[in-house]
């Protein structure tokens, strides 16, 4: 048996990692502490790794990464953020690597395509959601300062959530269960760092959710810039 | 960079199962459960290890360099405590 590669989803799934990747990268001698740098580091490899598997799978690395425009790039809203505090950096490594570990178990024991870099990944994700999950208890529960931020953070970022549970052509998941899994493992970390749970929307009018589509939020054309202006003004760069 | 309050922790690896931990190197953490995980970031970071074990500083009582003589210096000349005085069986490989 031959198996398609669903280009598209490979693409989606792989321009959340490579944009997640580069957004963290940006933290490189800027971290709070040297500790946490090489932690955030350490995810943004893990995450870069993932993109390259993925794109491959969807044609050329490179020129996927470096060449295109912004409204050829089908990453969820919420990974193109941009880092913020140190709070927002952790609220939204909270959301997305709890939703990234639901998706590559439930991809690991499948028999897609996905199927063998979603085993290998599942052991990274799961790495990264639990960094996100102690500095969310830690700021949250911490001081007056901490639990301020993270407060606005995860309430900032929380209309960038109901995106994730659009489902994909191509990835052969329970989106449905997934959506549940997510609130719950999400809730319960919040109520355990003594935060409330964000109101408002999720889905619908008043919520992002148009990555998927091409469509992306005002500071993301400043970090393809970046990204890409090496690659574009001496292409075929190495060193 | 700047310093930070958080107390400094020492970290010990062992590299694999059967070997003993091993002192890697020190790092800053607010408490010990983020220590594990610097710990894992620092100095795991391309297959080194297998356990950690992360000590306050603090926590370690070490001798003192003036003490160096009284310490380690009537060590020096008691040959005989080293197992080299006898003949080693034809045919043992591996001692």
């Amino acid at each position: 048996m031959t198996l398609t590669v669903n280009t598209a989803a490979a693409l989606a799934l792989g321009d959340d990692a490579l944009v997640l990747s580069h957004r963290l990268g940006e933290w490189a001698g800027h971290a709070p502490v040297l500790e946490e740098e090489v932690a955030l580091a350490n995810i943004a490899l893990d995450l870069l790794g993932q993109a390259r598997v993925l794109l491959s799978m969807a044609g050329d690395e490179d020129e996927l990464a470096y060449l295109r425009e912004e409204r050829a790039f089908r990453n969820l809203q919420l990974v193109e953020q941009p880092n913020g505090d140190f709070a927002h950096t952790i609220a939204r490594q909270l959301y997305f690597s709890t939703y990234q570990r639901l998706l590559y178990a439930q991809l690991a024991s499948g028999d897609s395509e996905f199927a063998p870099l979603a085993a290998k990944a599942v052991k990274e994700v799961a790495y990264h959601q639990d960094h996100a999950e102690q500095w969310t208890l830690r700021l949250g529960d911490g001081t007056d300062e901490s639990r301020e931020r993270m407060s606005r953070a995860c309430q900032a970022l929380w209309r960038f959530t109901g995106e994730m549970f659009q489902p994909l052509d191509g990835v052969d998941v329970d989106w449905d269960g997934m959506r549940a899994a997510w609130l719950e493992s999400v809730e319960d970390t919040l109520r355990r760092a003594t935060l409330t749970v964000p109101e408002g929307p999720r889905t619908g009018a008043w919520t992002a959710g148009a990555g998927r589509q091409g469509l992306h939020t005002e500071s993301f054309g400043r970090m393809l810039a970046e990204m890409q202006h090496l690659h574009r003004s001496h292409p075929g760069a190495s060193w | 960079m700047t310093n930070t309050d958080w107390p400094l922790w020492e970290v010990f690896v062992r590299s694999r199962r059967g070997l003993s931990h091993t002192h890697a190197g020190s790092l800053h953490a607010p408490d010990a459960e983020l220590a594990l995980r610097n710990a894992r970031d620092l100095y795991t970071r391309r297959g080194e290890g297998v356990s950690i074990w992360v000590v306050p500083s603090a926590a370690i009582t070490a001798s003192s360099p003036d003490e160096k003589d009284p310490f380690f210096e009537p060590a020096a000349d008691k040959p005989y405590r080293h197992p080299t005085f006898y003949e080693i069986p034809e045919g043992v490989k591996h001692l």
